[in-house]
């Protein structure tokens, strides 16, 4: 009896040779290199080589135009010791926490609505990413005339509803233009947030609602003690994006107040512009880019080793 | 105590009726098992007790009292879902736990409730485990702990077997039985499993495309079974059926078609009697069909070629062709048969079932 499992393997071995590029590859570490190749390039010209290039005119005191000598940390000091810095550092902070926190707190609560079913349920996901998709410089004009002292819409409506009696200058006065601003912030951000988190809601099984349902927990409690725990990695990383993101964030002040009234807008950001571009001194603008870069460095360690904790739990 | 019951429930999804006129009472302590091939509403069913589905119309009671629109936490129900759901980032003791904490007992009953059900469950070792560091089976044991820890009225299982391998889910089986037993509370069980629906339940009530075909004690469904599909879905192999024409010759009642001829005797043949000259189905189960001695009678048999053979160890699977019907007959397992052989078989004239062509109802 002769049996036709033998010819399986000749069969294989008849398969065509492949060329060398193809059996280089093969090799999982060459296949690796090339893969890495583009993103490597890219980081390197875009992120890498200006993040080197800032570290090394804020050791010089290159002015535009000037071609500056070493100074070591000469301009460090300065901007230690600079008012208007530290102004813009607070500024900063202020704007970072309160935005991230508001963004957090409407998105979480779009999500939740928008995770529940009901008609046009498609329609308004998209529709909510609006301000999201609306390049920045354009949204924030609009909102420029929204708060603009004449023409303000908002004033407008609110003097209707016999809210206000005289006019609200809303970028000018300091205080008001800092909350003005980190509306905006708000404004834009929140889809990022509220689609984010829906989409970590729909990874929770609604069977674990109705399990917590039959165990008794009231809808507050089903969020408590189901929802929140299991959205808390996704919540860290879309928060670490957030604050990342928004602790360098310029266009929108730029556009808005670049910085004013008397730096009541003013980050670090807008701050390193206006030094850097705006009066020539490079190495001095570079140095305050630079001195973001702790800063974001401690609040990113620290919530990573959080989505860590999270995401083991 | 907790006696359910279901009135005139119907259940609609826009143009899809997925229940319709259900009624059952289900007695105090009783094991209900809901069986029926897939989309016939058993799901749908247990979640509108559930109370997690609304109810189209209709009325479910419990101990007389209307709960309708009462939310699923103040019906005092547990329920074990075909995937466990249980809270992957909460530990077993805290899964467990989880409904009394909601409802406000004290920590040393807490304690006291999850420690006993753990120990009846035999998952003692595994209260700080994760649920993702549990197996299929522990998993299942986890599911049904939080359901008996806060002692319920009802509970509620949806195809709680499922996702096990068959060994396992016999072995559970057993044990739910026993647990049953033990606690003794009303029990709505859920399968498409037409063996756990026979061993499992007190009652058994098959259900199709939302109706409820038949309720009755297991045996009774398979002996007596109401309509054509409830005699088809019930045992494996299935029963087999074949179209045959009632014929009555001098007070003998036949039923013929091409290739079989056996007369119908007692009391199945005084119901069919009304039915002479039509077709009708007739039934017969692999296990009422043996190989014919010669003290079968003629008229009780019939000549057949074997296509199939299933040896099974305990019994033989015969497939064989009987004129232009096919049928399984269930034989012992030292028969010595071969393919394409020709051989007679015997009926148990008792056991024979026929039901109306169109109708489906058993005569
Ligand atoms: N949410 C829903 N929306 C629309 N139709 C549904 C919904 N849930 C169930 N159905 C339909 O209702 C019918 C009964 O579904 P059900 O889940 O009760 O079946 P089942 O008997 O549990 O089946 P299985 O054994 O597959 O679990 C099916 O036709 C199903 O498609
Ligand atoms: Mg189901």
């Amino acid at each position: 009896m002769t049996f036709t499992t033998v010819a399986a393997p000749r069969s294989y071995a008849r398969t065509p040779r492949r060329g060398p590029v193809t059996r280089l590859l093969e090799d999982e570490r060459w296949l690796a290199i090339v893969l890495l190749l583009p993103t490597v390039v890219l980081l390197g010209l875009f992120i890498a080589y200006p993040f080197i290039k800032g570290i090394m005119l804020s050791v010089t005191d290159t002015k535009v135009g000037v071609p500056g000598h070493f100074v070591g940390l000469q301009n460090f000091v300065n901007v230690w010791h600079d008012g208007i810095f530290r102004v813009a550092v607070w500024n900063t902070c202020i704007y970072t926490a309160i935005a991230t926190i508001f963004k957090l707190a409407l998105g979480l609560w779009l999500a939740v609505l928008l995770n529940n079913n009901f008609k046009g349920k498609a329609f308004t996901r998209a529709f909510i990413l609006l301000p999201f998709i609306i390049p920045t410089v354009l949204s924030t004009l609009a909102w420029k005339w929204m708060f603009d002292p004449t023409f303000s819409v908002i004033n407008w409506g609110l003097y209707r509803l016999g809210i206000i009696d005289h006019r609200i200058n809303w970028l000018g006065d300091p205080d008001l233009a800092l909350i003005s601003v980190i509306i905006v912030n708000v404004w834009r951000g929140v889809p990022f947030f509220a689609i984010s988190l829906l989409a970590g809601l729909q990874t929770i099984s609604p069977e674990l609602h109705e399990a917590a349902a039959i165990d008794g927990a009231r809808a507050w409690q089903r969020f408590r003690h189901v929802t929140w725990p299991l959205l808390l990695p996704v919540t860290l990383v879309v928060m670490l994006f957030s604050v990342i993101q928004t602790f360098a964030d310029f266009q929108l002040v730029y556009v808005l107040t670049g910085g004013g009234p008397a730096n009541a807008t003013q980050l670090f950001s807008t701050y390193a512009y206006q030094i850097g571009i705006g009066t020539g001194l490079l190495s001095q603008g570079a140095t305050i880019s630079l001195a973001v870069f702790p800063v974001l460095l401690v609040v990113v360690i620290v919530q990573l080793f959080y989505i860590r904790k999270a995401e083991t739990h | 105590m907790a006696e359910v019951a279901l009135q005139n429930l119907n259940k609609n999804f826009d143009e899809v009726y997925a229940v319709r006129d259900v009624n059952l009472a289900i007695h105090d302590k009783e094991f209900i098992v809901l069986v029926g091939p897939s989309g016939c509403g058993k799901t749908t069913t247990l979640r509108m007790v559930a109370g997690l589905e609304s109810i189209s119309s209709g009325r479910i009671l419990i101990d007389d009292k209307v709960i309708n629109d009462l939310p699923p936490m103040d019906r005092d129900i547990a329920m074990v879902f075909q995937n466990y759901a249980l809270y992957p980032h909460m530990s077993v003791y805290d899964n467990m736990a989880f409904g009394l904490k909601m409802r406000k007992f004290d920590r040393a009953d807490i304690g006291r409730r999850v420690q006993e059900a753990a120990q009846i469950l035999g998952i003692e070792q595994l209260l700080q485990r994760k649920p993702r560091q549990l197996s299929g089976g522990q998993r299942q044991r986890v599911a049904l702990g939080r359901a008996i820890v806060r002692h319920p009225q009802v509970f509620l299982f949806d195809e709680p077997l499922s996702n096990l391998d068959a060994k396992l889910r016999v072995q559970m089986r057993v044990e739910l039985k026993k647990l049953h037993d033990w606690l003794g509370t009303t029990a709505i069980y859920v399968t498409h499993d037409q063996v756990e629906a026979m061993t499992l339940g007190d009652r058994v009530v098959v259900m199709r495309d939302g109706l409820v075909q038949q309720v009755g004690e297991p045996l009774e469904l398979y002996n007596e079974p109401a309509n054509r599909f409830v005699a088809g879905f019930l045992g494996s192999p299935a029963m087999n059926f074949a179209t045959v024409r009632v014929r009555e010759a001098d007070g003998v009642l036949w039923a013929e078609n091409n290739g079989i001829r056996i007369r119908v005797l007692g009391q199945t043949a005084g119901r069919l009697r009304r039915h002479a000259g039509e077709q009708v189905t007739m039934g017969i189960r692999p296990e009422d069909l043996h190989l014919a001695s010669a003290a079968d009678p003629l008229e009780l048999g019939f000549d057949a070629v074997i296509e199939v053979v299933e040896k099974l160890g305990s019994e033989i699977l015969l497939d064989v062709a009987v004129g232009e019907t096919t049928m399984v007959a269930s034989v012992e397992p030292h028969v010595r048969v071969g393919v394409h052989e020709k051989l007679r078989l015997a009926i148990n004239p008792e056991r024979l079932h026929f039901f109306d062509t169109t109708s489906e109802v058993v005569i």
